[in-house]
């Protein structure tokens, strides 16, 4: 019975990573850059969330379309300012470190505009948790929410990038800039759309993130944010799904090897385990090999 | 990648701490500024010496609530000394430093005020922090009291160092003796943060003192740093195995965490915690009924009837506008133990900072102060305090003492 529940409490943890690891793998998937500031993102989130909704008393559907709207235009404004300029002249390195410049950027101004103390973040899921055989076994709202959301989030990204103009120009512009450009796609104007996504996609991470772990810090989102990630290439970097199966899996291994080895050792078990798929399978569960035409 | 986003870090952080040292100091300037016109006409000032006593907390970060208790706690002996003509007629001067919780930092915070001329530090306020610079204070032989650097640590191999608190193994033996002695439980599980000195000396303690005590550990359960939102299976390993009792020798920002994932899984045992555990009703928007019940061995409590405990609740509320926590009664304590250990040794602020200090780690083996933390207290010569323990539970929202 214990096992069980182990299990579902690692894919409540599983499906959190599952929720950031899609903006991470979308932004990816289309731009080719690993955006580290997605985790703060995720943090603005849900800070915007807890001041609007905890602090100022609006209602709960307001909260999350401002914090929505927010980081979309976050997510837009930072593209414009410290990625694009580097695309076209610097190495893909210098757009990396630069991410990890805006990441820190995004946590100090955090520190201090919000301050550093902890704040407890009011769930914003009213959900009931399901009981089962006789409440030895529970599933929290928060979980339920976070999965039927990432469901939806997936299946209507899959559908957006195959069936609508916008999302072949981005399929477009993944495979070829160049090539997409000479065909009268707008390169920048769909890597921004592709960051407004990713960005808004953080916003809801962010909520359901605080939600089921109610403790908000500017450093809140910096740490899942790394786990999502390797959840991300775990499942196959770039790809949708990918990153659904990949955060799942992810928080099951992590809860089970704290509950059957060491509480201690969970990360250490997690990444070790992220090496030996990526030693068997580089390109990650779902991921596609590319094959470099020369 | 870590090593990038660490590169960065260090560089973001030499920033910050420009900006934050720079904000502090006209702090400080404006406080004795404001202290000086008032006390002119003094013989003390008269000749410029003042005693310069230095304090080192985390007043932003996680563990701000102890570090902002420090600064405050501080600031109010500070003044009552002041006022009342200072130290043998010396007045004081007093500087605060933020080190965020973190190590570097607090050398940072260390080495500014050795460059503002500290002759004396009361801090830091965290153990980590607290072990960080005593390595250093120790090489300069300067005297140091810690208001609650509470690891075995920061006292051990450095005898210029001095603790207001109970060191962490005192508190781990006095946990467990309480709950033993007092049959609070049969059943106890602990959760720890294995990556953290304080709570791992607890812990350590705690199991080998259990041992001699009525009651059986039936789950310890460690978390780290890098894995401290998800409790979900300690939590199921304590309620699996029966836990009555739940022991958290942690800091309150996790154990915030721990009580509503707790609620959440329906599981009310007892919660039961140290020093580590006072400020988590300042947590913002935590919802305090949760916390209801949870016990906590401090040796302040806020509501104590005593006029020592009245007066500085008092005189901190109209100052601060806040009640303050234990840390807050450490760092007052600290400051009257200075003066204390001054008046008897008879050093005066012309002595050099080595000079200073051996004459206070002689008069530290023969001083008895009565404080808000403890009465008679006194020192062996690790630099490790004598006083009892208090037990303390949350009751309607408040800090209340166990009779």
């Amino acid at each position: 019975m214990s096992f069980i529940s182990y299990l579902i409490n690692g894919i409540s943890l599983g499906s959190v990573y599952a929720i950031i690891a899609l903006g991470y793998t979308m932004v990816y998937g289309i731009a080719k850059m690993l955006n580290f500031a997605h985790g703060d993102v995720i943090m603005v989130g849900g800070f915007t969330v807890f001041f609007a909704v905890s602090m100022q008393g609006l209602p709960t559907a307001a909260g999350i379309i401002l914090s929505v709207v927010l980081c979309t235009l976050l997510g837009i404004t930072i593209e414009y300012i410290a990625y694009r300029p580097l695309r076209q002249a610097a190495s893909s390195l210098a757009v990396l470190i630069t991410a990890i410049g805006v990441s820190y950027f995004l946590q100090n101004m955090a520190l201090l505009i919000f301050g550093a103390n902890t704040k407890a973040f009011t769930s914003v899921v009213t959900l009931p948790a399901i009981k089962l055989a006789g409440g030895q076994i529970m599933i929290s709202g928060e979980t339920i929410v976070t999965i039927v959301s990432c469901i939806i989030i997936m299946t209507g990204l899959t559908l957006f990038i195959n069936k609508t103009k916008a999302g072949q120009a981005m399929l477009a512009v993944s495979e070829d800039k160049g090539a997409a450009q000479l065909m009268g796609i707008n390169v920048n104007g769909t890597i921004s759309l592709t960051f407004a996504i990713g960005s808004a996609l953080a916003a809801i991470a962010g909520m359901l993130l605080c939600s089921a772990y109610p403790s908000l810090t500017p450093y809140t989102g910096s740490m899942p944010g790394i786990k999502a990630f390797v959840a991300a290439v775990f499942g196959g970097i770039g790809s949708i799904p990918g990153a659904l199966i990949g955060g799942i899996v992810l928080g099951i291994i992590e809860i089970l090897s704290k509950a059957y080895i060491s509480s201690q050792l969970a990360d250490a078990i997690v990444f070790m385990v992220l090496i030996i798929v990526l030693l068997v399978k580089p390109t990650g569960i779902l991921g596609k090999k590319i094959q470099e035409k020369v | 990648m870590k090593k990038f986003k660490k590169g960065m870090s260090l560089l973001l952080v030499a920033a910050m701490l420009t900006l934050a040292g720079c904000s502090s100091s006209t702090n400080s300037a404006d406080n004795s500024s404001s202290n000086e016109p008032a006390e002119a006409g003094d013989a003390a000032t008269a000749d410029g010496a003042v005693f310069k006593i230095g304090a080192i907390g985390p007043s932003t970060g996680g563990a701000a609530v102890y570090g902002l208790a420090v600064q405050n706690g501080a600031d109010l002996a500070v003044k009552e000394i002041n006022a009342a003509g200072g130290i043998n007629g010396t007045l004081i001067e007093y500087n605060f430093q933020d080190d965020e919780c973190d190590n570097e930092k607090s050398i940072n915070a260390y080495n500014t005020l050795k460059d503002w001329g500290m002759q004396m530090l009361v801090g830091s306020t965290t153990s980590g922090c607290c072990i960080a610079v005593a390595a250093e204070s120790a090489n300069d032989n300067l005297f140091q009291i810690t208001p609650s650097g509470s690891s075995v640590d920061c006292i051990s191999n450095n005898d210029n160092v001095f603790q207001v608190c109970f060191t962490d193994p005192n508190q781990g033996v006095g946990a467990a003796q309480y709950i033993g002695e007092n049959a609070v439980a049969q059943k106890v599980a602990v959760i720890y943060d294995s990556s953290d000195v304080y709570s791992s000396g607890i812990y350590e303690k705690f199991v080998q003192e259990a041992a001699n005590q009525p009651f059986e550990i039936v789950s310890a359960e460690a978390f780290t740093a890098d894995n401290k939102t998800d409790f979900s299976v300690q939590l199921q390993k304590a309620k699996d195995t029966g836990a009555e009792l739940v022991f958290l020798p942690i800091y309150y920002t996790e154990a915030s965490l721990i009580l509503t994932q707790a609620a959440a899984m329906d599981y009310a045992p007892k919660f039961f915690g140290c020093d580590g555990l006072d400020g988590i009703l300042n947590v913002e928007n935590f919802d305090t009924a949760l916390a209801e019940g949870v016990m906590l061995l401090t040796p302040f409590a806020a509501d104590a009837e005593d006029d020592a405990t009245k007066a500085f609740v008092s005189a901190y509320q109209a100052a601060y506008g806040d009640t303050p926590n234990q840390f807050a009664a450490d760092a007052y304590d600290a400051v009257y133990i200075l003066k204390a250990a001054i008046e008897k040794s008879g050093a005066t602020p012309d002595a050099s900072v080595s000079d200073l200090c051996e004459l206070l780690k002689g008069a530290m083996a023969e001083i008895s102060v009565d404080g808000l933390t403890g009465e008679a207290m006194s020192w062996d010569s690790d630099g490790a305090v004598n006083k009892a323990p208090k037990a303390m539970e949350i009751v309607n929202g408040n800090y209340s003492l166990i009779q």
